[in-house]
């Protein structure tokens, strides 16, 4: 492990990957709680159509992911209250950008590589500068989160009486689907589009079954991120050349399956007996 | 709870009214009002939901709001709190317009709201109503703790503070809700259908505590309801919403053949039977 530790692509890969997987896990615990674990699917797979759009143009990857990801954050916003209705619209809306992705594949040729690079990531590839950029994105996507803390809860857990309060849960949930598009965007670069997803939920899916109160359970998810990564990192150069994306996915299972089984026995959620009289 | 243990009251004659409030035997009463509303009608859409609705609060009495689906009571509530706006007419709470997030209003929404499957405590949730609408992360104070522990305390609820919330019983989740909305020391309580759900005993006990609450605080309750038999030993006053048209007064006023015909624009009974008062001839 210390050899490794003097390469710098190494020391990139480390730096940027433990960004993303603390973006990941705080703004993942916010997905599942607010029941958009599916949109935590569909951004990434619309955020590589952006990647493929991009390409097709000329432009940087990471443009194209940034304009089709917050798109669809404003989209998944206005399309369907109730979460029937929402998930519905996020699968027509990825099915969509999916099959964009395919027509952009199919309109230029000689994409192999970069295509390959989009969905599964190039985490032993990022430079010093790409790491400057996660950083920085990181703070700010921190700085959000603690920011708006206190009415991000709020609206989570209770939002009909936060609207009574005068919270803004409305504002509060298209702000928080943008951070998720833009973190899906930055984390695309180093997981790869594929398996975003095992960051963005592993993580926090685990913390919540093993915490009792929302800081404890932000600060496990970053802590638990940050653990699959660089395990995925050492256990990938130990390989020799197989990727990390796979060892971070399969760590993140790992660890949540036992995790999910021994905590399936706490109490079922117990409801009060329906009324005696009738109205 | 048996129908002779509690004597409920003949259709006649009610339990006088709690304090001096100066209310006549019409039920106006004298004294500040907390809530007044003149004519006001509320739209949803195309829809007239209430016409020229008028009425006034006063502190410390509990009117229940009783209606059939759709009649308007879980819109009035909204109207209070400032987060709709009234078609015509005007409304004053608190002696000006409604604005959102008015410390002095508390209030419990129906259906209880724990949204997620996830780790959040009863504390957690019951502390959203101390200060969930501040920006910031706030700093864990023994003063916080302190505050929300009594709130829970006051609503019999202590021993459920550090409980996942959303492995909380139907009556646990009303006393969580109430806890919450009592943080602000409020002046007036919103209770939206607190009682569905709810088995007889249950709805027994949230119904004191309202009272107790009510009593030891002195503050007005809106208790929305669909049964008012319950309710009945302990309310001053009933508003009946229904057809877009509302009526206030005493219950033995207001729960009649008379009223209620008059109000759905078609017969309906009002039948006195085991002590209760049952509405006869459409959905109450």
């Amino acid at each position: 492990m210390g050899s490794m530790l003097q390469y710098p692509f190494i020391q990139n890969a480390l730096l940027s990957g433990s960004c993303i997987a603390v973006v990941g896990a705080l703004t993942g615990y916010f997905l599942l709680s607010r029941g958009l674990t599916f949109a935590g699917h569909a951004l990434p797979n619309i955020g590589f159509a952006g990647a493929a759009g991009a390409v097709l143009v000329g432009v940087k990857p990471v443009y194209g992911m940034f304009v089709f990801t917050v798109l669809a954050s404003f989209g998944i916003r206005a399309l369907g209250k109730n979460v029937r209705d929402r998930d519905v619209s996020i699968g027509v809306l990825m099915s969509f950008a999916l099959g964009l992705g395919l027509l952009f594949l199919d309109l230029y040729s000689g994409y192999a590589q970069r295509v390959y690079a989009i969905l599964f990531g190039t985490i032993l590839g990022i430079s010093r500068s790409d790491v400057l950029v996660t950083g920085i994105s990181t703070l700010a996507v921190v700085a959000f989160i603690l920011l708006l803390y206190r009415p991000l809860l709020f609206a989570t857990f209770d939002p009909a009486v936060a609207e009574a309060r005068g919270v803004p849960v409305g504002l509060i949930a298209t702000a928080l689907l943008v951070v998720v598009a833009v973190t899906v965007s930055l984390s695309i670069q180093v997981m790869g589009a594929i398996l975003v997803f095992t960051l963005l939920v592993g993580p926090a899916a685990t913390a919540i079954r093993l915490t009792r109160r929302p800081s404890t359970s932000l600060l496990l998810a970053a802590a638990l991120g940050v653990a699959y990564v660089w395990g995925g990192i050492t256990l990938a150069v130990a390989s020799g050349d197989l990727p990390v994306s796979f060892f971070v996915a399969s760590i993140a299972f790992a660890v949540y399956l036992p995790v999910r089984l021994l905590t399936a026995g706490r109490a079922e959620t117990r409801r009060g007996a329906p009324p005696a009289h009738a109205h | 709870m048996t129908a002779d243990k509690q004597a409920l009251p003949a259709r006649a004659t009610l339990r006088a009214p709690v304090g001096e409030r100066g209310r006549d035997g019409s039920g106006r009463a004298s004294g500040l009002p907390l809530v007044a509303l003149d004519r006001v009608t509320v739209r949803l859409g195309e829809r007239v939901i209430q016409h020229e609705m008028s009425f006034t609060l006063v502190p410390g009495e509990l009117v229940a709001v009783l209606g059939p689906n759709g009649a308007g009571k879980s819109t009035l509530l909204k109207l209070l709190l400032g987060l709709i706006k009234p078609a015509g007419g005007s409304l004053s709470v608190f002696g000006a317009p409604p604005k959102r997030g008015n410390r002095l209003i508390g209030y419990a929404p129906q259906f209880g709201t724990i949204e997620s499957d996830h780790a959040v405590r009863v504390r957690d949730v019951v502390g959203f109503g101390l200060d969930g609408h501040r920006w910031g992360p706030g700093w864990p104070s023994r003063a916080r703790e302190a505050a929300i522990e009594k709130a829970l305390d006051e609503v019999g609820a202590l021993a459920l503070a550090d409980v996942p919330a959303n492995e909380l019983s139907g009556g646990e989740q009303q006393r969580l809700l109430i806890a919450q909305a009592l943080l602000t020391d409020p002046k007036l309580l919103l209770l939206d259908e607190p009682l569905s759900n709810l088995d007889l005993a249950r709805s027994q006990e949230v119904i004191q505590l309202v009272d107790g609450i009510r009593r030891s605080r002195g503050v007005a309750v809106l208790f929305v309801t669909h049964d008012v038999n319950p309710l009945l030993p302990y309310l001053d006053r009933v508003l009946y919403m229904a057809n877009a048209q509302s009526v206030i007064g005493l219950p033995d006023e207001v729960i009649t053949r008379e009223r209620l015909s008059a109000i759905y624009g078609s017969p309906v009974e009002v039948v006195e039977a085991l002590g209760r008062l049952f509405v006869v001839g459409v959905e109450t």
